[in-house]
């Protein structure tokens, strides 16, 4: 599956006379995966409404294709702009196949029966999500991680080449949000979809995104690869926070320390790199000995 | 459920403030109106007939009203747009005269339509959004402002007092040809546009944000729910005065049955609509004999501990 381009032009927009973006030049990679980060209200959420339509703009265009999305009829929209909001709502009762099946929508005309091909996506959704054996339970007794799965299987089931997610990850413990993340760069590399997600955790989006765009202020602050973006200037322009940047030992992705006020003077850059300056028997040192009771 | 409507009906042929012999049943309903037996039955036809078809509309539009407002405690009756119609037709009474079948229809839609938009503005106030709770609120205190306005309006005009009385307790007794022929092309196009709906509801159901991301026009969905709703209720208040509680209990009840698919829902609301009025109707007949409880008094009796049970039973907002 080929996917359709994604720019953004000029673009301004807000929420009646505030205007939340201003400015926005943008090309969103084709078939790549993309992360916004940035401070709490610097406009993420805004940006990703206005890139899914939600939001209409003030000024400015968002292009799938060279089509503004917000003149292309809502249904063949649909077929090629999937969305995962940050807290869709599931209806008392439904199943899972019957949320899953419901991402068919868009490919199904105002009489139309449910066709072999809705089937096959639905099944095919369900098993990369790895819920087919979920699919008569109710959603509501499914665990946060296994509800979050669900509802990027119905993204799925839609078959679009761009999938936007806000804030995927958010509610969920870290196993589950290793496990979000995972299956979104498998759909990535396998099926070549074009992700956009809002990610809070600075770290996680580095490890994951190919592209990490940060804003600030409503503004892109910058964009480009992990190892371009994260720097401890960034950290400290966009989040007005003390950091160091090391390299994940494993991934060699970047990866970012906050310093904040507890630690007792800045500490040098080989202390941070070297961390492990043993004194004997410090390993054996738990938090009762440190914290005797009185 | 099929199956229960023919009993209900066979049931609201059978009994009735008098004992009537099956011979006289049997030979009333081929037409016979001899004796005062036959007579009576003869007048349950249409009252059986009135009671299927407002039940099925007033079901069906609590099941969309409780769709598009993603709310469990919608309901015609609860948000007041029953109440809404009752004073337009009252109002059409009182002060224009009206009494041509099909001008109280259109009064009782229009009033439906301009109290479920007023209630919706009303609800929506403020930050947060309607809430199911706000309204409810909204609802409640909408319906009790417009009772009181029927009763003001009525209040000094003796010469229809008693017919309005009996109109705004809600019932189906009573009820002729004549009356249910005029409303039957407002029903069908309500269902019609109410069943075509039931896709859209399934979407709206996810949430605004999801329903727009797999394509939906959501204000667009949202209106054409309305309209339906509007009809079915507007219409069916205008025959047989506001009957509450039907709206919400029956689409609760069928939710067990036929799941959260609305497609399934709104048929099965229909129909459980109208087992549940017309059992309402025989029950009213029968508790009070010689003299008759009008369905609306027996459906606020069924109604409202289902409504306290729905409140008490969920985190009122999931739907």
């Amino acid at each position: 599956m080929s996917s359709p381009s994604l720019l953004v032009h000029d673009l301004m927009a807000g929420y009646g006379e505030r205007a939340v973006l201003d400015d926005i030049n943008l090309t969103i990679p084709s078939g790549r995966n993309t992360a916004i980060v940035g401070a709490n209200a610097c406009g993420k959420s805004t940006l990703l409404r206005t890139l899914s339509r939600l939001l209409v703009p003030e000024r400015g265009k968002v292009l799938l294709d060279g089509h503004s999305i917000h003149r292309l009829p809502a249904r063949r929209l649909a077929q090629q702009l999937g969305l995962l909001p940050q807290s869709p709502i599931a209806p008392e009762g439904i199943t899972v196949l019957d949320l899953v099946s419901r991402g068919r929508h868009p490919h199904q005309g105002l009489f139309a029966r449910w066709s072999s091909a809705d089937e096959a996506a639905v099944a095919e959704a369900l098993e990369a999500t790895r819920t087919t054996e979920l699919a008569e339970r109710a959603v509501e007794e499914l665990s946060g991680g296994q509800r979050q799965r669900v509802w990027i299987a119905m993204a799925l089931a839609q078959q679009t080449g761009v999938l936007l997610l806000d804030e995927p990850t958010t509610f969920l413990d870290i196993h589950h949000q290793i496990e979000v993340l995972d299956l979104l760069v498998d759909l990535n590399r396998m099926r070549g979809t074009t992700i956009v997600m809002v990610l809070h955790e600075l770290n996680l989006a580095a490890r994951y995104a190919d592209i990490l765009v940060a804003m600030a202020k409503g503004r892109i602050y910058a964009i480009g690869p992990p190892e371009k973006v994260l720097t401890e200037q960034m950290v400290r322009e966009v989040f007005g926070l003390a950091s160091r940047i090391i390299e994940d030992p494993i991934t060699g992705k970047p990866m970012m320390i906050p310093l904040g006020r507890h630690v007792a003077c800045e500490p040098s850059r080989d202390r941070v790199e070297e961390p492990t300056k043993n004194t004997p028997g410090a390993e054996l040192r738990t938090w009762s000995d440190r914290h005797p009771a009185r | 459920m099929v199956l229960l409507l023919v009993v209900a009906m066979g049931l609201s042929m059978t009994f009735g403030a008098r004992d009537v012999g099956w011979s006289e049943i049997v030979a009333a309903l081929y037409g016979q109106v001899e004796t005062i037996g036959e007579a009576a039955v003869a007048s349950r036809l249409p009252r059986t007939l009135l009671a299927i078809l407002a039940g099925a509309a007033l079901g069906l539009s609590g099941g969309v009203m409780q769709g598009l407002t993603r709310n469990p405690l919608a309901d015609p009756g609860l948000l007041g747009v029953n109440a809404g119609a009752a004073l337009a037709v009252v109002i059409g009474l009182a002060w224009f005269g009206i009494e041509d079948a099909t001008l109280y229809i259109w009064a009782a839609i229009l009033g439906a339509g301009l109290t479920a938009v007023a209630v919706y503005a009303i609800a929506s106030l403020g930050r947060g959004g309607a809430t199911p709770l706000r309204l409810a609120l909204a609802g409640a205190v909408t319906t009790a402002a417009l009772s009181s306005l029927t009763t003001a309006v009525v209040l000094p005009r003796g010469d229809i007092a008693g017919l309005v009385q009996s109109w705004t307790v809600g019932g189906v007794g009573g009820a002729t040809r004549d009356q249910i022929v005029p409303v039957l092309p407002f029903l069908f196009l309500g269902l019609v546009i109410a069943l075509l709906s039931a896709r859209k509801l399934n979407l709206l159901a996810l949430g605004d944000d999801t329903a727009t991301g797999l394509g939906e026009k959501v204000a667009l969905a949202r209106a054409m729910a309305a309209v339906a709703a509007v009809l079915l209720c507007g219409a069916t208040t205008a025959v047989c005065g506001p009957i509450g509680f039907v709206g919400l209990v029956v689409p609760h009840a069928c939710r067990l049955l036929a799941g959260s698919d609305y497609r399934w829902l709104l048929p099965f609301s229909a129909l459980g609509g109208a087992v549940l009025l017309t059992f309402a109707d025989v029950f009213g007949r029968l508790v009070a004999r010689p003299a008759e409880l009008d369905v609306g008094i027996v459906t606020a009796f069924i109604g409202a501990p289902v409504f306290i049970w729905i409140v008490r039973r969920r985190k009122v907002g999931a739907l």
